[in-house]
């Protein structure tokens, strides 16, 4: 029987990549990560897979870029700083068409900041992957066992398209303790996908792994079959939760961490006669952009609440299209709101 | 005589140097972070630098020196260090500039930027301070972790198939002609850290001089992730790391005479 | 059921490890739950904080500004915290650390000289269970044996020979707090 366990984020998101079949990890130490590469130090080598802390993120993500090269179900976690560093070799990897997934700890920014909860990086996770037409698709979970699921699950979709798959989670999810069911682990697919390099070539055509087009219409053609994978994730990887009233007035919008404070504050604004729905978007590339438009016709105001300064509310912003008035709270810097500031603002706005 | 009058009448023999501001340093009891800081301290007091000096504050256990250091100071991202002391002296070159590096920054994540500064002959001094772990982030291991040592990312000890084998900065840095004044020193008795102070003098003094990039490794104690007493610690650094990073003064280009 | 506690103190008193155990009870009685340990600026300087919200339901947020109930292992803890306790709610003090006098009348109040309790039962460290145990008897949000049992989840098998005493010092506790409950 799978047995139901506390344990952190930080515990989670690394068992849940070692269930879903993660056998190579490449990282380097950045708080309030650290339990992810220091668990992966020590149960990945007790399975044959391998645990390689790198000299530094930039180091990490071009790792990554070789395991990945050669069809490895591998991955990299960092927090906030850490990912920036990612972005050039990100790049690299989309414009290579390789799968990997990368976790980020949100921390509080910008700079070296602190520590502390933030989701300041969502431009970073859904416009970032450095320079160029590229994404990560990014899922952004609001549980330790939802973030056990992703993770797992990530790898898998990161393979179907041929991309970066980023899940966004902050200091609190890393940190905190809640019960997860734990699946049996699954290994990886024995058979390596056709366009991967090394291993015995055994009489197919060589393989060459590269995100040099110096034509512009091949290059145009790249970037145009990405976008095409992209838009087949939209029809197939869209992912939200929805809760609260079925007739109501204001519409709250969150991810992550922020949802989970609104799931409650929608309960107090409840008892103090304010009826709100609020939309949770898990994948937050793709965006669940229709079903945000579609309550949008129906309420009066819909209120974003995120841990930055506005980051999140853009997407939202462009699925509303105008329909109704879209209110803002948010806190930055590693400071959290809580379930009864956004009660009072969802009253104070209905 | 009452307390206050013999405290009125006495000669202060020790004090805190000009260079150090009162903020309490925020160090485990027992690291030797604290040594090496009043030492820069001391060294820019007798040279009569301080108002003239940055500090480069990098990151790690000492990534608040921009409080301790009563000078100007520059807080730079992890491991780059030197590219920032590099663009400050360049554009101001009266200014005496030293970086602050533990060995997850400068021999980790800030290698190329360290190595590159050296070949440029960059006049900054580099103050290096190894103590085989990452302290800032939980004691995992740094590149300069000693073979078999354990630490969290290493938990059963550091192997050649997983972590390789440590880094030897000062004998990798010995090749490069740019480098004025390199040394390995560390602080487990006062004759150890008396002279780890005329070591980190002397390479204050070479930048002074103009003569290039100066670097004193510190071997350095982190009884909290080393998980031992301090003393302890300080026994390990004299039976154990002193093997593999043997104190020495590897280049000298002052006495030299250069 | 949706029950908060919200635990503060100092760094070393096992803020955290009594949050935990509380977790673990939970958890062992089919509960839903969320443990999360915030150091937030203030907490600088050796100070330690957990939220725990248990619930027969959904838990929601994990944050919670104003907690149903606290524990308050010292002086510090309740001159930050002890205003934030929702009117009605529950709040366990401390009193050898803290002088115990308390400015609050709209809360129920159990204060319990949890050090000098412990140091009786040989332990100073055993405050946080002192105060766990009269946390667990005057809230009744999980079973006392469960907590107890608990330990043998939480602890490392090597800190098995502290585990009488903090059963004691539990029992303690929730013997102290019984004579303030009305
Ligand atoms: C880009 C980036 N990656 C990772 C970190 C996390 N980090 C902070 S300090 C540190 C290592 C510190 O070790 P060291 O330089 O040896 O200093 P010590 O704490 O041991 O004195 C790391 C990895 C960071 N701040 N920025
Ligand atoms: S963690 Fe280690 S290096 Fe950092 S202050 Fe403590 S003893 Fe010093
Ligand atoms: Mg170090």
């Amino acid at each position: 029987m799978p047995e139901r366990q506390l344990i952190t984020g930080n515990e989670a998101a690394a068992e849940g990549a070692i269930a879903g079949g993660c056998r190579y990890f490449f990282g380097y130490p950045i708080t309030p990560q650290n339990k992810i590469p220091e668990y992966m130090s020590e149960h990945l080598p007790r399975i044959g897979g391998v645990y390689v802390q790198a000299e530094s993120e930039v180091a990490a993500i071009n790792m990554l870029y070789g395991a990945a090269a050669t069809g490895a179900w591998a991955m990299t976690t960092s927090s906030s700083p850490g990912i920036s560093l990612m972005q050039e070799g990100l790049s690299y990897m989309i414009g290579a068409e390789l799968p990997c997934v990368l976790v980020d700890m949100v921390r509080g920014g910008p700079g070296l900041g602190n520590i502390a909860p933030a989701q300041s990086d969502y431009w970073l996770a859904t416009r970032g992957a450095g320079h160029g037409d590229g994404r990560c698709l990014t899922f952004a979970p609001a549980s330790v066992q939802e973030l056990y699921d992703l993770t797992g699950e990530a790898f898998p979709i990161a393979q179907k398209y041929r991309n970066p798959v980023m899940i966004l989670a902050d200091a609190v999810l890393a940190s905190m303790r809640e019960p997860c069911t734990l699946r049996e682990r699954l290994d990886p697919p024995q058979e390596k996908p056709p366009w991967a390099v090394g291993g015995a070539r055994k009489g197919r055509q060589r393989n060459i792994i590269n995100s040099l087009w110096t034509a512009p219409p091949v290059m145009e053609e790249v970037n145009l079959r990405v976008a095409q994978r992209y838009e087949q994730a939209r029809q197939n990887e869209l992912r939200w939760t929805e809760h609260g009233a079925d007739d109501p007035e204001i519409l709250v919008c969150a991810y992550g961490i922020s949802a989970r404070i609104c799931q409650t504050a929608i309960e107090h604004a409840a008892e103090a006669g304010v009826a709100c729905r609020l939309i949770r978007p898990i994948s937050l590339f793709p965006f669940p952009v229709q079903v945000i438009a579609d309550w949008a016709q129906r309420v009066n105001k819909v209120l974003v609440v995120e841990l930055s300064l506005g980051q999140f509310i853009e997407d939202v912003r462009l699925a509303v299209e105008g329909a109704c008035p879209v209110e803002f709270l948010g806190h930055t810097g590693g400071v959290l709101v809580t379930p009864e500031e956004v009660a009072a603002r969802i009253i104070e706005i209905a | 005589m009452n307390t206050l009058a013999i405290i009125e009448t006495s000669k202060p023999v020790y004090t805190r140097p000009d260079s150090l501001t009162d903020i309490q340093m925020r160090y485990c009891p027992g690291c030797t972070h604290g040594i090496a800081h009043r030492l820069v301290a001391e060294v820019l007091d007798e040279l009569g630098i301080k108002e003239r000096t940055v500090a480069i504050a990098t990151v790690g256990c000492s990534v608040y020196a921009y409080e301790y250091f009563d000078t100007d100071a520059v807080q730079a991202s992890h491991g780059r260090g030197p590219a920032v002391a590099t663009g400050i002296k360049r554009c101001q070159p009266d200014t005496i500039v030293f970086t602050y590096q533990g060995d997850g920054d400068l021999a980790a994540i800030g290698l190329a930027e360290v190595l590159h500064a050296a070949a440029r002959a960059e006049n900054f001094t580099v103050v290096f301070i190894n103590n085989a772990v990452f302290g800032m982030t939980q004691g995992q291991m740094a590149p300069t972790t000693l073979m078999g040592q354990k630490t969290t990312t290493t938990p059963l000890g550091r192997s050649v198939e997983q972590g390789g084998y440590p880094l030897n900065i000062c004998e990798l840095l010995a090749q490069i002609p740019g480098v004025a004044y390199l040394a390995r020193e560390t602080m487990t008795s006062p004759k150890r850290v008396r002279q780890a102070k005329r070591s980190l003098k002397k390479a204050f003094q070479v930048q002074m001089a103009g003569l290039g990039f100066s670097l004193v490794e510190l071997i350095s104690s982190c009884p909290t992730w080393w998980h031992m007493k301090p003393l302890e610690a300080l026994q390990w650094i004299e039976d154990v790391m002193v093997q593999q990073y043997p104190l020495k003064v590897f280049v000298d280009k002052l006495e030299a005479g250069e | 059921m949706r029950q908060e506690v919200f635990m503060a103190g100092m760094g070393g008193q096992g803020v955290l490890l009594a949050g935990q155990l509380l977790a673990q009870a939970a958890l062992e009685a089919g509960l839903e739950l969320s443990w999360f340990p915030l150091y937030s600026p203030e907490v600088r300087g050796g100070r330690a904080t957990c939220t725990l919200v248990i619930a027969d339901g959904e838990v929601g947020s994990p944050v919670v500004g104003q907690p149903g109930s606290v524990i308050l292992m010292d002086g510090i803890a309740v001159d930050n915290h002890l205003h934030r306790v929702r009117p009605g709610g529950l709040a366990v003090i401390n009193s050898s650390l803290t002088g115990g006098e308390v400015s609050r009348n709209d809360i129920d109040i159990v204060v319990i000289p949890a050090t000098n309790a412990a140091m009786e039962l040989g332990s100073e460290r055993a405050t946080n269970m002192v105060l766990l145990g009269a946390y667990v008897r005057a809230s009744g949000v999980v079973e006392a044996q469960a907590v107890e049992e608990a330990l043998y989840r939480v602890l490392p098998e090597r800190h098995y020979d502290y585990i009488p005493t903090n059963v004691a010092a539990l029992q303690r506790g929730a013997q102290l707090a019984e004579g303030q409950l009305v």
